[in-house]
């Protein structure tokens, strides 16, 4: 009888140090499919950023940098500039990727860099212990808005896919959700077509994944995914904002 | 080769491309921003790239990511940018990663101004960035020695490992002089085994800065040190001047140097032995050869484009055995030959033979 379900080449055999019910277990393992899939282990460089996920250079099984906070998606640039035939992913939580780094993110996609960014929105930061992030809705409750966020004093959280699907430079920007199979199934679907988007040459391509943070939510697994389906997606609509038949 | 006539700023543009770079990242400030204009014309015609990055920021991270490739990169800017990019350079010098990174300083704190200074050596000698860490830092003192440490710098960068700068002031960048830019660099291809081009069969390499296990940190510390301690030892570099038989020796530094060796030949020429030590490695300081240079030395007087950084390392490497006195001005103004030789002509009176 063949193998009917393995761990994916492009991951290291190092466990993950993961809480329970988060969702970058899942993540890592659908880019990792991905890789494996398109035949790319070997050419690719991936680009951990800070945050839970800083130690993502110890879990794919690729050459990996580990860049400052916010900035992965220029030190992508660099590396993607001086090797184009690499293929070049960051992987950035939202504060990361929406704080922090809004200036790089904005400006990688407007100049269309030719790389790939896995974006791992929890609404949370996860790894200082649960802070408010500049995705956490509005009333969320987080350690630095123990009220609930309230808009009077700390804004709005941003839709970034909206906002980087504005810039001419990017070519393909999608959300979507790990909340249950069917959207997991869809997530991996995003992720191929996010890469071979760089594989053809075609700029940009961003993948914007809703994800659980139960430990800082104070919420169970079971729980953290509803919120996800009712609160998250209620605020963050799951699709395309820019498709790969668009990208030329 | 014949001689060129070049502009500071673009000299170190050419003597990049010879030394072999191909990728430079920046961000346009003044007094610097003829280097990232000549790049953007020349780095295209050698098949190289050049990126104007969002900002200072980005532009050091830009670096890192290329460097991380083994990519032979430079970016440049002047003092406020350069506070900008202390994150990146504390990264690269953590994770090291060999890079030449240009600073043309004007007057600070804060915006200050666009004239020359040299009030960024406390910054680039002693550390802007967090964390126990060092540049290599080489001062040019005119538009030949720019191409020729910079040829030496890439190779210093990737000889050990460190980001190493290139440190002028407004003054070395924005005036022209004759200069023979000599040959191009070949680089060999391959060794560079620890940087990240895909794994293609091999183990995987990973460029990295963080190490939570307080042990494994202060081994990536001690294996910091040791390379640092080589350097000290053997990397060193200076130009002395008139200094055999010197009973006041001037130490300064870049162009300032040249102020000083000008105010020595007046000097001389009253009869006041004088001599100019010019350290050309701000980091590692030439301590030796200061201390040599002031052999027969009474006093030593430092002057500089500041109120008083490079003499604390005066102070230091003479260790107590000279009086050590300092002339400097500030915020954009230039000491004037005839300053330094009145203050020379005090010193010589206070604690030299000859009254």
């Amino acid at each position: 009888m063949g193998v009917v379900f393995e761990r994916p080449k492009s991951l290291t055999q190092q466990k993950f140090h993961y809480c329970p019910g988060c969702h970058h277990g899942i993540i890592h393992r659908l880019v990792a499919e991905v890789l494996d899939e398109l035949g790319l282990q070997d050419r690719t460089i991936a680009i951990a950023s800070v945050g839970c996920s800083v130690f993502a250079y110890d879990y794919f099984d690729v050459d990996a940098i580990q860049a400052a906070h916010g900035r992965a998606p220029a030190v992508a640039t660099g590396v993607k500039r001086s090797r184009p035939e690499s293929i070049v992913f960051t992987y950035q939580g939202d504060g990361d990727l929406a704080s922090i780094g809004a200036a790089e993110i904005i400006h990688a996609a407007a100049r269309g860099e030719n790389i790939t960014v896995i974006f791992v929105n929890n609404a949370i930061y996860g790894m200082t212990g649960g802070q408010m992030a500049p995705t956490t809705l509005v009333g969320q409750e987080t350690t630095t808005s123990p009220q609930g966020r309230n808009p009077k004093n700390a804004g709005y959280p941003i839709r970034m896919s909206e906002m980087l699907a504005t810039l001419p430079g990017a070519s393909y920007i999608a959300r979507t959700s790990v909340h249950d199979p069917k959207h997991v199934r869809e997530t991996k679907k995003a992720i191929k077509e996010a890469f071979q988007v760089q594989v053809e040459g075609k700029g940009f391509s961003l993948v914007e994944v809703l994800s659980a943070c139960p430990t800082n939510w104070h919420m169970t697994p079971v729980e953290s995914l509803e919120w996800i389906k009712n609160e998250m997606i209620a605020y963050y609509p799951l699709g395309k904002f820019k498709s790969a038949e668009e990208a030329k | 080769m014949s001689k060129v006539l070049m502009k500071g700023n673009e000299a170190i543009g050419e003597a990049a491309i010879k030394a072999g770079c191909r990728y430079f990242f920046g961000y346009p400030i003044t007094p610097q921003s003829e280097l990232p204009e000549y790049l953007s014309r020349r780095l295209p015609q050698v098949g190289g790239v050049y990126l104007q990055a969002e900002s200072e920021v980005a532009a050091i991270n830009m670096v890192y990511g290329a460097a991380s490739t083994g990519a032979r990169v430079m970016t440049s800017s002047s003092s406020p940018g350069i506070s900008l990019k202390q994150e990146g350079i504390s990264y690269l010098a953590g994770s090291e990663l060999p890079c030449v990174i240009v600073n043309i300083m004007r007057g600070g704190p804060g915006l200050g101004g666009i004239q020359p200074s040299q009030s960024d050596y406390f910054q680039a000698t002693k550390g802007g960035g967090h964390g126990d860490y060092r540049l290599l830092v080489l001062a040019p003192a005119s538009v030949q020695e720019i191409v020729d440490l910079v040829k030496e710098g890439f190779d210093l960068a990737e000889k050990y490992r460190i980001p190493v700068m290139i440190l002028g002031d407004g003054i070395l960048g924005q005036m022209m002089e004759p200069v023979d830019l000599g040959s191009e660099t070949t680089l060999e291809a391959g060794e560079k085994p620890w940087a990240v081009t895909g794994k293609m069969g091999r183990t995987k390499n990973i460029i990295n800065s963080l190490y939570l296990d307080p042990e494994k940190l202060e081994k990536h510390n001690r294996h910091l040190e040791k390379k640092y301690l080589e350097i000290k030892a053997k990397e060193t570099r200076s130009e002395l001047y008139q200094t055999s038989d010197a009973e006041i020796v001037v130490a300064a530094y870049g162009m300032i140097a040249r102020v000083a060796k000008a105010a020595v030949d007046m000097a001389r020429e009253e009869g006041i032995r004088a001599g100019v030590f010019r350290p050309i490695t701000l980091w590692p300081y030439p301590e030796k050869e200061l201390n040599q240079a002031a052999a027969q030395a009474k006093a030593v007087l430092t002057v500089e484009m500041s109120l008083g950084q490079m003499v604390e390392d005066v102070r230091l490497s003479l260790n107590g055995r000279l009086p050590v006195e300092f002339y400097g001005r500030v915020g954009g103004m230039v000491p004037t030959a005839r300053a330094v030789y009145e203050e020379i002509k005090r010193l010589a009176k206070t604690y030299g033979e000859v009254k």
